[in-house]
């Protein structure tokens, strides 16, 4: 084996060249890429259900499966769904983590606000769950199965947060 | 019809929790110049390139073009694939359909990431609908946690059966110069490490790491004359069946169980715990390598804490998982899925240093990413 | 090489701001393809996406596709970068013996992001990325050189510009089919000297998808006529850095070029091919590639070019679908080069079909500045 410029080396610990200059960082500094996504027919149409503090999932006609959040196709069967059907506003819990350790939040660059607590909730009429918030951040007073009901916000304008939190409903 | 394909060189970095003494193109450098060596070929011998890691984590736009210094790529074809956590096993099965092409003989397959560069959680939060499920999504860690705990609600396994994995693999990379966290843990130091999200503990769960791994495949004609015992690539199968988080399946993985009935019916597997002689399984924490063993059919759902105790994946037990140390101990994300199919090649080549199992004919290699990817590949120390 | 035929295409109309959703996109091509070629979903084998994590603003870009490119139940990769790439992939999935039939499906919606923005992350970020390059303004370092390495002028290259939004015109397609004259491109504002607004592509969403198989699958899948067959293929990177190069030598272009040329049997380029839809991202790239490609001699492209060689009624038509100068949806763009080839040789192109077409070659380019390019032959 070759021997090249130290290649084989372990060099994890180092924090200077061979000569004694220190090994540098750089930072980028604060930087945004702003997205403009478009959502198309069924989510525009799903959030504008949330702004009615209604939940709207699709239905597949050939397997029957209902979607919470709603899609365009159905994966299993690859159809467009074209039924609409309402679900919710309660549901079961089906599993839920309360997050502890701060990181990054991509939305603004700042650090998220922990706890918070990350539940997947399957409405009643659906098939499959949805992700948002739960009020409870005590992990002793959640069990999966409980029956969740969903809290609307005061001011609604066609976003996944005019629910602003799910709450137990038992 | 397909040529067969053998690996012939692997080359990894030592992966830390930050390389400052490298950038990400010296990174690839090493690993490149190491799998080069490992295989006895050089630079010239190669036919074409191809590189993955996952974008957010260094903020690089085509990587392929930004690293071509250090893959030895310039005047040779390559391109990029990625795929998230799997991107290190999507980066194997593409050298892999490359050289069993016919249009290529020998394919540099290079995985990398600097983790430290940036904010691992940011970055991998953005693969959540931005609009519908991005707030939500509890890092990498939530659905981990959550399912574990529903496996726990399900068939009554523990924390205790989480931790023995934790221990088991944590110990294993004593054994591995490479590895990243090399630390003796006993189960209980397991137990009582600080609760991220209920139920996983800080080592219960990976690291982010600095890293990059080099794996070369060849033409059976070629890899019959470079290498003297080649890793053949018997199956290689990808199951993505998710977009949506809610989507998933809780109490077990139907991708894995799909992928990975599939990957034993191409490569004459039918009873995976026996067949196997080693396996390098992508867990990204310890509970997923308590739940995640009945999806891979080695036995029924919910009987995996019965396997952990009676140690049968233990380096002495029937079929060792993870003697690397695997993820928990090592997780540069664009590397990781390529880190396991190298370290399975070396236990078939027979280069596995300390870690080496006996005898090793037939490697188990998984890949696990995002919403419930799962790649498994097969290889083996016989043509397929 | 074993023979694999091309047996469905689709391309959405190019737009700006387009309100469907990346899925939806996916869905619209994936099942016109399938229509296309007269087959269903169960009768493809796996999937290629070609999609990017920094234009779509989210990381494993093709988890937002994987249900409505119909890939549940089925083997998917990703291939970040050109449709011509992720074809080649795709080419060698369906080679490799494992798979009979591959779908490869390009989505795109630049109108979304920020393109200057996401081109300067393309750069190395201690130097060239603080020094603000993109897309436009490393291009404007090339067209420079090239300029002076062979004494061309802005007007020459205005020609492009003319020629391949005229031929828009005859695509329904198309985002930009404009009449334009060298007087108004060269009136047209000035973005980084020497380019100039209409020597540059547009920002644009749209999607493509094409269907490969292998010939006996093809075979038994659809009658002849659909079927179009990969002849050769080949690609090749240069140097990263702009200064590591000469940015007017083609040589990487050469070098894939020659091993499709070779593939395919083509020893006389600028003769034996019927027309080539080549990656005009600017208007001095159709020459400069054409050069590098071995169509015309080096620097003599743009003589060609004001001959009449190139023109839609010339002996061998450059992008009669109007060129990426008229669509540009990066990564979906060799895809949609591939696609226009394949409907040219089927004789389907309508109002743009090249009489007698039975040799077309689809060029794609990946990296600022042409670093990295892929040539496809194909034939009739």
């Amino acid at each position: 084996m070759m021997n090249r410029f130290g290649i084989y080396e372990d060099k994890r610990k180092r924090t200077h060249t061979p000569e004694g200059y220190e090994l540098l960082t750089h930072s980028s500094g604060p930087i945004s890429y702003d997205f403009n996504w478009h959502l198309g027919y069924y989510w525009s149409y799903f959030l504008q259900g949330l702004k009615e503090k209604k939940f709207l999932a699709t239905r597949c006609h050939q397997c029957g499966r209902v979607y919470m959040l709603p899609r365009q196709v159905c994966g299993r069967c690859f159809v467009e769904m074209n039924e609409w059907v309402e679900v919710g506003p309660e549901g079961v819990l089906e599993g839920f983590t309360v997050v502890r350790f701060p990181y990054v939040d991509p939305n603004h660059g700042g650090m998220k606000e922990v706890p918070f607590t990350s539940i997947w909730v399957k409405l009643d009429g659906a098939d499959t769950r949805m992700m948002h918030y739960c009020n409870e951040h005590d992990e002793s007073k959640l069990r999966v199965g409980m029956r969740m009901r969903a809290v609307w916000a005061e001011e609604r304008k066609g976003s996944i947060h005019d629910v602003a939190y799910f709450e137990i409903a038992e | 019809m397909g040529k067969r394909v053998g690996i012939v060189g692997v080359g990894q970095t030592h992966h830390a929790s930050q390389r400052l003494d490298a950038s990400g193109v010296e990174l690839i450098a090493e690993a490149v110049t190491r799998a080069l060596d490992d295989a006895e070929i050089t630079i010239k011998d190669i036919d074409a390139v191809v590189i993955g890691n996952m974008d957010h984590f260094e903020n690089i736009n085509y990587v392929d073009m930004w690293a071509v210094d250090g893959l030895g790529a310039v005047m040779k074809p390559v391109f990029k694939v990625t795929t998230g956590g799997t991107t290190g096993t999507t980066i194997a099965a593409c050298a892999f359909y490359t050289v069993a092409s016919g249009l290529f003989d020998v394919v540099l397959a290079v995985g990398w990431e600097k983790n430290s560069e940036s904010d691992t959680q940011a970055a991998v939060a953005t693969c959540a609908n931005p609009v519908l499920e991005r707030d939500f999504f509890a890092g990498a860690i939530g659905p981990l946690a959550t399912e574990y705990s529903m496996y726990m609600k399900a068939y009554g396994a523990t924390e205790e059966d989480a931790a023995i994995v934790a221990a088991r693999e944590r110990n294993n990379a004593l054994n591995n110069p490479y590895a990243h966290v090399r630390q003796a843990v006993t189960v209980e130091d397991v137990l009582k490490s600080p609760m991220l999200s209920y139920p996983i503990k800080f080592l219960d769960m990976c690291p982010r790491s600095d890293g990059a791994c080099a794996v070369i495949f060849a033409v059976e004609e070629k890899a019959k004359k470079l290498c003297p015992r080649p890793a053949w690539i018997h199956a290689s199968v990808v199951r993505h069946d998710y977009t949506h988080f809610g989507d998933l399946e809780w109490t077990f993985m139907p991708t894995l169980e799909r992928a990975s009935a599939e990957a034993y019916k191409l490569a004459g597997i039918t009873n995976p715990l026996k067949e196997f002689d080693v396996a390098e399984l992508y867990l990204p924490a310890s509970t997923c390598g308590v739940k995640w063993m009945d999806s891979l059919w080695f036995c029924d759902h919910g009987e995996a804490p019965k396997l952990i105790r009676k140690g049968v994946f233990d380096m002495d037990g029937e079929l060792p998982v993870n003697p690397s140390g695997g993820v928990i101990c090592t997780n540069p994300i664009g590397a990781t899925g390529l880190i396991r199919v190298g370290e399975a090649a070396w236990q078939i080549m027979g280069r596995a240093g300390a870690r080496q199992v006996e005898n090793v004919r037939r490697a188990l290699v998984t890949g696990f990413g995002g919403c419930s990817w799962s790649d498994v590949i097969i290889l083996g120390a016989d043509l397929p | 090489m074993e023979r694999v035929a091309i047996i469905g295409v689709s391309q959405t109309k190019y737009t700006q701001n387009n309100p469907l959703s990346f899925a939806e996109l996916v869905y619209q091509v994936t099942t016109a393809a399938l229509e296309d070629a007269g087959i269903t979903i169960s009768d493809i084998d796996n999937v290629v996406s070609v999609s990017s994590d920094f234009w779509d603003g989210r990381t494993i870009s093709s988890m937002a596709i994987s249900d409505a490119s119909g890939a549940y139940g089925k083997d998917i990769t990703t291939v970040e970068g050109d449709g011509t790439f992720g074809a080649l992939y795709g080419l060698m999935r369906t080679l490799s013996g494992s798979f009979d039939t591959t779908l490869v499906v390009a989505h795109h919606k630049g109108t979304e992001s920020n393109m200057r923005g996401i081109t300067n992350t393309a750069f190395d970020p201690l130097v060239e990325r603080k020094l603000g390059l993109d897309a436009i303004s490393s291009a404007a370092l090339q067209a420079r050189r090239y300029m002076t390495k062979y004494g061309l002028k802005e007007e020459q290259f205005a020609l492009v510009s003319v020629k391949n939004h005229g031929n828009a015109m005859r695509n329904p397609l198309a985002l930009f089919p404009m009449e334009i004259t060298v007087e108004d491109v060269m009136n047209s504002r000035r973005i980084a000297d020497p380019l100039k607004l209409l020597d540059c592509s547009p920002v644009t969403d749209g999607a493509a998808a094409v269907i490969l198989a292998t010939e006996h699958a093809a075979k038994k899948l659809v009658p002849p006529q659909k079927c179009v067959w990969v002849k050769g293929v080949g690609h090749c990177a240069d140097a990263f850095r702009l200064g590591d190069r000469d940015l007017a030598d083609t040589r990487a272009l050469t070098a894939a070029a020659k091993r499709a040329y070779s593939m395919a049997g083509i020893q006389d380029p600028g003769r034996e091919i019927d027309l080539a839809e080549v990656y005009d991202a600017f208007s001095y790239m159709e020459t400069l590639w054409l050069e590098g490609l071995g169509i015309c001699p080096e620097g003599m492209a743009c003589e060609h070019l004001e001959r009449g060689r190139f023109d839609f009624t010339g002996p061998l038509p450059v992008n009669p679908s109007g060129g990426r100068l008229s669509s540009h949806p990066v990564q979906v763009a060799g895809l949609a080069e591939l696609v226009e080839c394949v409907l040219q040789l089927r004789g389907e192109a309508g109002d743009r079909q090249v009489e007698g077409a039975r040799t077309a070659l689809a060029h794609g380019v990946n990296g600022m500045c042409g670093q990295s390019h892929c040539v496809w032959i194909l034939g009739k």
